[in-house]
């Protein structure tokens, strides 16, 4: 039953089911906070709580469930230190940075490297299986007859791991609990809590606010781990025809961007922003594709003549083995699905389907539709994509691999329609991720902007760390989230261990209190969160899409300040759901005024950044090869240059190993 | 009959995900996992949710896979539904489609 059938059949509207207490206080404390309970967030938990802190987190929604990696994840990057693997951390470290041109978290990427595998192993311990144990998949050319392991995307340097993720974030819910996490649910932090209220100084807590009953809640800590994840609101925003389709849910608005950046922290590559068309297509497998969960899934045409395999580079492939190997036998496959951009080569990336696909369909060789077809494959190998990766992969076990099953879909009879659109995006994943005709100038923010940060993963004001997919600047996946997430708390735990709490600022507190309640006492409001949501996505696609001058870019920051406060002052929350969805939409503005910072800031366009800017056309010049931090404080943007490697430059070592053995925290088993 | 309502317009999709009200035993274990609001308890104890915020649902199945009594699907928008066909008999059968096939995959999940 809808609201719609509700209303109608009880002739009333459904009241709220929850108590409401608008902005009653709540106050929390605790050695660390984590600020997002996905799977960084509830790593870096059990890892501050292995360490003996005692530890909050604070989460927009269910943590058993929450999250981009809540409903599931078929493959794990980063594992390189598996017995099996031929990858070591400095190569992933390096090829990733060499490979994005300095654009991306080297940093972060040497710890992932270093801890990957030790991640999955302690997942492991937890419950999740990890092995082919049944030997189901034995004598097939992806398993270890050894360790049992499975590998995909690359079998020659097997660094990439087949999982069974349906039920990760239940075991690390249950883990984090067991230990003694304080766990809030549906809790929407809107600031972090800054000694004395100031800007650039020691971060003490956070703030938010209830979606269920409307209440404030003050957490006080002595360190906290920033791990709320990615986010599509602020330049993408049309749920009702995105949100079955999209890698990004509406609870995820950046903000941990966000509140970092209010806090006064630097963030970086916050000028890496994608345009494009994204979330204008079809659900994750729910039609044919030839790439992630169904690599090595032969497709055909409307005749059933097989469209062939091709490297990363355009050789056509004759043998199903050279589906999962890199373009040459220098290069191993990296960057698929790690949130790297745009690289400045192919020859690390996964095999597609034929190059001359658009020029055989339009010449008539090959006819549309093009098909999944299921039946080439092997018993074990279809088992292999459709029983185990699509019914672990997320949003795929109940939404594909149970629905369709039930339409009378049969894998072993059937084959899966592509999408209609143009060749080059079907041999790609695009056909879920946009199609040709979607919206041409969609701002995507989920590009590698973040939090920088030190050797510690802690970012530039002392006390506030950062993990997990984003707010970490440049950093990616699942596996690469739960590595960083797992580290940070570690790192969280012992600052926690060497300081002193602080009691916050109370005039902060109110002012939070006052911006963040102010649409339930507006008697006159006549503004919607989602009116206000869509007029904020249009400004960000408008005036920071393909077309950035000064000009539009300062006539954009004005739109956006202007948005706040009048029409901003204008809204109106009928029930704690809305509040919440308004307040994430003040929060956006903030953000889309970064974003716009940022921009300004580079005066020059980039290749990898995807960034173009119309009055400094010049790509890549070699005085702009460098990060931008930027930051804020008293009304000033701050922005200075530092170079991509700055990890490895004064005061750390060149050696990536040398500072890792300084700065890590050696990992425990249990509280002690 | 000629009873009509001012009411807003229809929202899309109507309705992600659809509960069964002969099995829903009203537990709200359903609206609990869903991580947006979709799903939110009915304000009369015990009686079914209420699919308040269709166009939030982000369509992960957490719902399905929280309810113990197989009482609510999920309702793919009919603008996500591409056709498949069957091999041996080249029969084209829309997904979801009034023409669907029984179901002949019954193989569990792997693991
Ligand atoms: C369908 C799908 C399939 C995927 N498959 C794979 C795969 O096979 N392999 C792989 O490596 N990666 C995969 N990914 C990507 C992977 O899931 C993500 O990279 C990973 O989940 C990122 O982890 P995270 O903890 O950083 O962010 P998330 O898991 O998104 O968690 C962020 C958390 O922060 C919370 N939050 C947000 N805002 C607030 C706020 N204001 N206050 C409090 N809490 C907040 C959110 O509710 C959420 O729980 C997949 C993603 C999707 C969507
Ligand atoms: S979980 Fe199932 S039984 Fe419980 S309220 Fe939801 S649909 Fe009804
Ligand atoms: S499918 Fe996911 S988002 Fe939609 S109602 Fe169910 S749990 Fe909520």
């Amino acid at each position: 039953m809808n609201w719609h059938e509700y209303a109608i059949k009880h002739g009333k509207l459904p009241e709220w089911p929850y108590e409401i207490s608008y902005g009653k206080e709540n106050v929390v404390e605790s050695d660390v906070l984590v600020v997002g309970g996905g799977v960084a967030g509830c790593r870096a938990a059990i890892a501050a709580l292995q360490q003996g802190a005692s530890v909050a987190v604070a989460e927009r929604g269910f943590t058993k469930r929450s999250g981009l990696g809540g409903a599931g994840v078929d493959h794990w990057h980063g594992a390189v230190t598996n017995p099996c693997s031929k990858i070591t951390p400095e190569m992933y470290s390096d090829t990733a940075m060499k490979i994005s041109d300095g654009y991306t978290n080297g940093l972060a990427r040497y710890i992932i490297g270093k801890e990957g595998w030790d991640t999955l192993l302690e997942l492991e311990e937890m419950g999740v299986q990890i092995r082919d144990e049944d030997d189901e998949f034995k004598d097939t050319m992806f398993r270890d007859e050894e360790t049992k392991l499975l590998f995909a995307y690359d079998l020659d340097n097997k660094h990439c791991l087949r999982v069974y993720g349906n039920n990760i974030k239940p075991c690390l819910d249950a883990e984090m609990r067991r230990l003694g996490a304080g766990v809030y649910d549906r809790t929407c932090i809107t600031a972090l809590l800054t000694e004395g209220g100031r800007q650039g100084a020691r971060v003490i807590g956070a703030m938010g606010v209830n979606d269920r009953t409307g209440e404030f809640f003050v957490f006080k800590a002595k360190a906290v781990v920033v791990a709320t994840g990615g986010g599509k609101r602020l330049g993408s925003f049309a749920p009702e025809l995105t949100e079955s389709q999209s890698m990004f849910h509406i609870n995820l608005t950046n903000m941990g961007h966000t509140i970092a950046w209010n806090a006064g922290a630097e963030l970086v590559m916050m000028d890496q922003l994608y345009v494009g068309g994204l979330d204008m297509g079809y659900a994750p497998y729910s039609m044919g594709n030839a790439d992630n969960t169904y690599q090595g899934a032969p497709t055909v045409d409307a005749n059933g003549v097989r469209v062939q395999h091709a490297s990363a580079t355009g050789t056509l492939l004759t043998d199903e083995r050279q589906i999962f190997q890199s373009a040459n036998p220098d290069t191993f496959v990296i960057g698929h699905g790690i949130g790297l951009g745009p690289t400045n080569t192919q020859e690390y990336s996964v095999s597609t389907l034929d190059h001359a696909l658009n020029d055989k369909i339009s010449s008539g060789e090959l006819r549309l539709p093009l098909y999944n077809d299921f039946t080439l494959l092997d018993e074990k190998h279809r088992r292999l994509i459709w029983g185990l990766m699509l019914s672990h992969e997320g949003k795929t076990r109940v939404p594909i691999y149970e629905t369709l099953s039930k339409w009378g879909f049969d894998p072993d009879k059937d084959m899966l329609q592509y999408a209609v659109t143009n060749a080059e995006l079907l041999s790609h994943r695009s056909s879920w991720t946009g199609l040709e005709h979607s919206p041409k100038n969609w701002v995507v923010t989920a590009g590698g902007g973040g939090i920088i940060t030190d050797w510690r993963l802690q970012g530039s004001l002392p006390g506030m760390f950062a993990a997990g997919g984003f707010p970490l600047f440049g950093s990616g996946c699942h596996g690469e989230a739960q590595t960083t997430g797992r580290y940070a708390g570690r790192q969280a735990a012992r600052f926690a261990s060497e300081h002193d709490s602080a009691e916050p600022d109370r005039a902060q507190i109110e002012r939070e209190k006052r911006e963040l309640f102010a649409p339930v006492e507006n008697e006159g409001g006549d503004i919607g969160w989602k009116e206000l949501n869509y007029a904020i996505a249009r400004v960000v696609q408008d005036y920071c899409g393909r077309y950035k001058t000064e000009e539009i870019l300062d006539l954009g920051i004005k739109r956006l300040k202007d948005l706040r406060d009048t029409e901003g002052r204008r809204t109106y929350a009928n029930n704690p759901h809305e509040l919440g969805r308004l307040v994430e939409c003040f929060r956006l503005i903030d953000l889309g005024i970064c974003y716009m910072e940022a921009a300004k800031a580079r005066k020059a366009s980039s290749k990898i950044l995807g960034f173009s800017r119309v009055d400094y056309p010049e790509m890549d010049p070699p005085e702009w090869n460098c990060l931008l931090p930027i930051s804020q404080s008293d009304g000033q943007v701050h922005v200075r240059k530092l170079p991509c490697d700055y990890y490895r430059q004064a005061p750390y070592s060149d050696c990536l190993a040398e500072n890792y053995e300084k700065y890590t925290v050696p990992a425990k088993k249990e509280a002690t | 009959m000629n009873e009509a309502y001012l009411v807003p317009n229809p929202i899309a999709p109507n309705q992600s995900v659809c509960i069964d009200h002969d099995k829903c035993v009203g537990c709200n274990c359903c609206a609990n996992a869903c991580r947006t609001q979709t799903i939110m308890p009915n304000p009369e104890k015990g009686q079914p949710p209420i699919v308040i915020y269709p166009d939030e649902c982000w369509f992960c199945g957490c719902c399905v896979g929280a309810c113990k009594r197989e009482a609510i699907r999920i309702v793919y928008p009919i603008n996500q539904r591409v056709f498949f066909k069957r091999k041996t008999t080249g029969e084209v059968f829309r997904l979801g489609g009034p023409d669907s096939p029984p179901q002949t995959y019954f193989k569990p999940p792997v693991g």
